[in-house]
């Protein structure tokens, strides 16, 4: 059910989503081009009751927003490039303690200052690698301003359900550009929350049920709804607010079902791979993508956010010339959706890759793609414009 | 402490980590009695700490705990009181952890005046990596680091702080356990971000390498050099040379950040605002 037409930027979009996904906490620092999204947290949280603050840092920002989830409020920042460098360290923490939590990265051009205000998709691997350690982050990037808003309460389910920090990797163009949304009625939209301690029974903040690992449902059509349902979730604990009489301590240190510090070999072992094993258990289940003309494509172009754009205009100007393109379009990037891009290229001989980096996604693709015969080729752009359509019809058209 | 171990503490993670003749267990006990003089409410009192030895005390105290990142813990303080201002939050820190790399955060808290009470477990130097030089270890000292000598000047914590904006500012140290538990007490009660600088002893690390002999004799140091702010007041800078300041340096008001933020959510509920 939609209402509400509205012109309205990709950073408006996020802002509308997380507010409508129950946004009560937002920490942030100014930072091209994410700044937008800060500013009109300024003023539309308070009157919801939530609570905006600017921070002295990206660091602080990151902090607070870890320290508002646990005291029980869901909980975002936004930044980019620089900032999002800044922030790794307490994703991290947030990853390891389990804290739900939405870091919005509008990515824009590096390394370092780079290009404050052109786009780029340089944060592909620093958005799944960022942080030290073995860790597990959902990795969200949407390639149109409506799909902002429905991937945004995308984030804010996953994190709150898996208890995991969810990236909402977005880039300058989708962060920017201005598109027509139709907001949907609140009441149309499925929010979830995480999920509290049972009454009665004693609460182990870091306990999960041994043994079982959770239904992965394969999808049968492109979804953009992240689907628990039939996922009994037995490796994610409940979360209990602080401030309820549960008294429970929360580490960035290995820790065993209390959340008290260990160093057990085998608690160590245990809790690594339950981390992990929550997010890329649900490979499937997590995928959100977009496809076209897939079905009998010989040249599949894989492209992600704003690229994604241009790839479509690309497929379909190669159709018209009789060429058998299709795009397959991840919207979920971590964790990297393999058995999905097995399956739409079974008929491809060729895939190609185009992106705004040295070649991030394309690696992933030849990962994922290993021990078939498609031939996989990278496009890169570096200079601080978009991918036109044209450049990756051309592409398409010297293997086609 | 008899009784308030039994009360405040979670039995199985003690002894603590701490070394022979460290004096974090003094501060943590000052800590505990002070929390219990105020009587604040058990289970709606968040314990936040950064990372070093000081910051370790959360996972031994039977509350909400939060065990952060290197020099954080006011950062996820600040979260934790913003999203529910009716929780009495306390910052547990040390020299390192809050003064050199978590610098940024201590200023902008105090700054903001928000209602924190940070004790620092101050030892003048970073026990948990073995003994190299804090933002608070005197000139000439020396450290693992500083195998020549410190040359870098100390900060004054309390100075800082209190021109950053914090509304309660005292120092005390290990030998003056009572005076210690009345500031953070006194802290606890302050509506507004309180800083409490505990000066404690590292025997291990600092002492050692620097000859101030036992545990019990850099206690009695604390005791010959302790100087009171009205003492200080009248005593010339040379004279102060070595010297340690403790007592009350700042009790004041100001209004608090969490209820300006109220006011704020008030405004733009009404309707009015901007």
């Amino acid at each position: 059910m939609m209402s509400e037409a509205r012109l309205m930027q990709g950073n408006e979009a996020c802002v509308e989503a997380a507010l409508a996904a129950g946004l009560k906490f937002f920490a942030g620092y100014p930072i091209t081009p994410s700044t937008e999204i800060a500013e009109m947290l300024a003023e539309r949280l308070p009157a919801r009751g939530g609570t905006f603050i600017q921070m002295e840092d990206e660091i602080s920002s990151m902090a607070a927003v870890i320290g508002a989830s646990l005291a029980g409020v869901k909980a975002m920042t936004a930044t980019s490039g620089p900032g999002f460098s800044l922030k790794q360290e307490n994703i991290g923490f947030a990853s390891m303690a389990e804290v739900p939590c939405v870091v919005v990265n509008v990515q824009r051009g590096g390394p370092s200052t780079g290009l404050p205000t052109s786009p780029a998709q340089g944060d592909l691997m620093q958005s799944r690698w960022g942080t030290h350690g073995d860790h597990p982050v959902v990795v969200m990037a949407p390639g149109s301003v409506a799909e902002v808003f429905t991937v945004t309460i995308q984030a804010f389910n996953v994190a709150e359900v898996l208890r995991v920090p969810v990236i909402l990797l977005m880039d300058e163009v989708v962060g920017h550009m201005r598109e027509k949304v139709l907001l949907p009625e609140a009441s149309s939209l499925t929010v979830l929350d995480r999920r509290g301690p049972v009454e009665g029974e004693e609460y182990r903040p870091f306990d999960y049920r041994d043994g079982e690992r959770p239904l992965d449902l394969p999808m049968t059509k492109p979804p953009l709804e992240v689907d628990f349902s039939g996922d009994g979730l037995r490796d994610v604990p409940p979360l209990a607010p602080f401030g309820r009489g549960y008294r429970f301590h929360v580490t960035g240190l290995v820790h065993d079902a209390r959340g008290l510090p260990t160093g057990d070999p085998t608690l160590t072992d245990r809790l690594v791979r339950r981390l992990i094993g929550k997010v890329e258990n649900r490979r499937d289940r997590l995928a959100l993508y977009v496809t076209e003309a897939v079905d009998d494509a010989e040249v599949l172009v894989v492209a992600f956010g704003s690229v994604g754009r241009s790839a479509l205009s690309a497929v379909r100007l190669a159709r018209e010339r009789g060429i058998r393109a299709g795009l397959f379009r991840p919207i979920t990037v971590w964790p990297f959706p393999d058995q999905v891009i097995r399956k739409l290229t079974q008929g491809a001989r060729t895939v190609i890759v185009p992106e705004m980096n040295m070649g991030q996604m394309v690696r992933e693709v030849e990962r994922a793609l290993a021990g078939t015969t498609a031939a996989v080729q990278g496009y890169s752009r570096v200079d601080g414009e978009l991918i036109t359509p044209t450049e990756i019809l051309a592409e398409i058209e010297e293997v086609a | 402490m008899s009784g308030l171990v039994e009360e405040y503490f979670r039995q199985d993670q003690l002894p603590t980590i701490w070394c022979p003749g460290c004096g974090h267990g003094i501060v943590l006990a000052a800590l505990v009695r002070a929390m219990d003089q105020v009587r604040v409410p058990r289970d709606r009192t968040v314990v936040v700490s950064g990372i070093g030895c000081s910051s370790r005390a959360s996972g031994y105290l039977d509350f909400d705990t939060l065990h952060t990142t290197h020099g954080r813990a006011i950062a996820f303080a600040t979260g934790v009181k913003l999203a529910n201002p009716e929780l009495t939050v306390i910052v547990i820190t040390g020299d390192g952890d809050v003064a050199a790399i978590g610098g940024n955060h201590l200023i902008h808290a105090a700054r903001r005046n928000i209602d924190l009470t940070v004790v620092c477990f101050d030892n003048n130097i970073y026990g948990m990596t073995s003994g190299q030089y804090s933002p608070i270890t005197p000139q000439g000292d020396l450290a693992s680091t500083a195998p020549y000598g410190n040359i870098d000047r100390p900060f004054d914590l309390c100075g800082l702080v209190r021109e950053a904006g914090a509304t309660y500012v005292a120092r005390a140290t290990t030998f003056h356990h009572n005076l210690l538990t009345e500031y953070i007490a006194r802290g606890l009660r302050k509506k507004g971000f309180a800083f409490i600088d505990a000066l404690s002893q590292c025997p291990t690390y600092y002492g050692r390498r620097n000859r101030r002999g036992s545990a019990a004799e850099m206690m009695r140091w604390f005791r010959d050099n302790a100087v009171t702010v009205r003492k200080a007041e009248r005593m010339e800078p040379a004279e102060l040379e070595g010297k340690i300041v403790i007592g009350e340096i700042y009790n004041g008001e100001a209004r608090e950040y969490t209820e300006l933020c109220g006011d704020i959510i008030r405004r733009a509920q009404g309707g009015e605002g901007r």
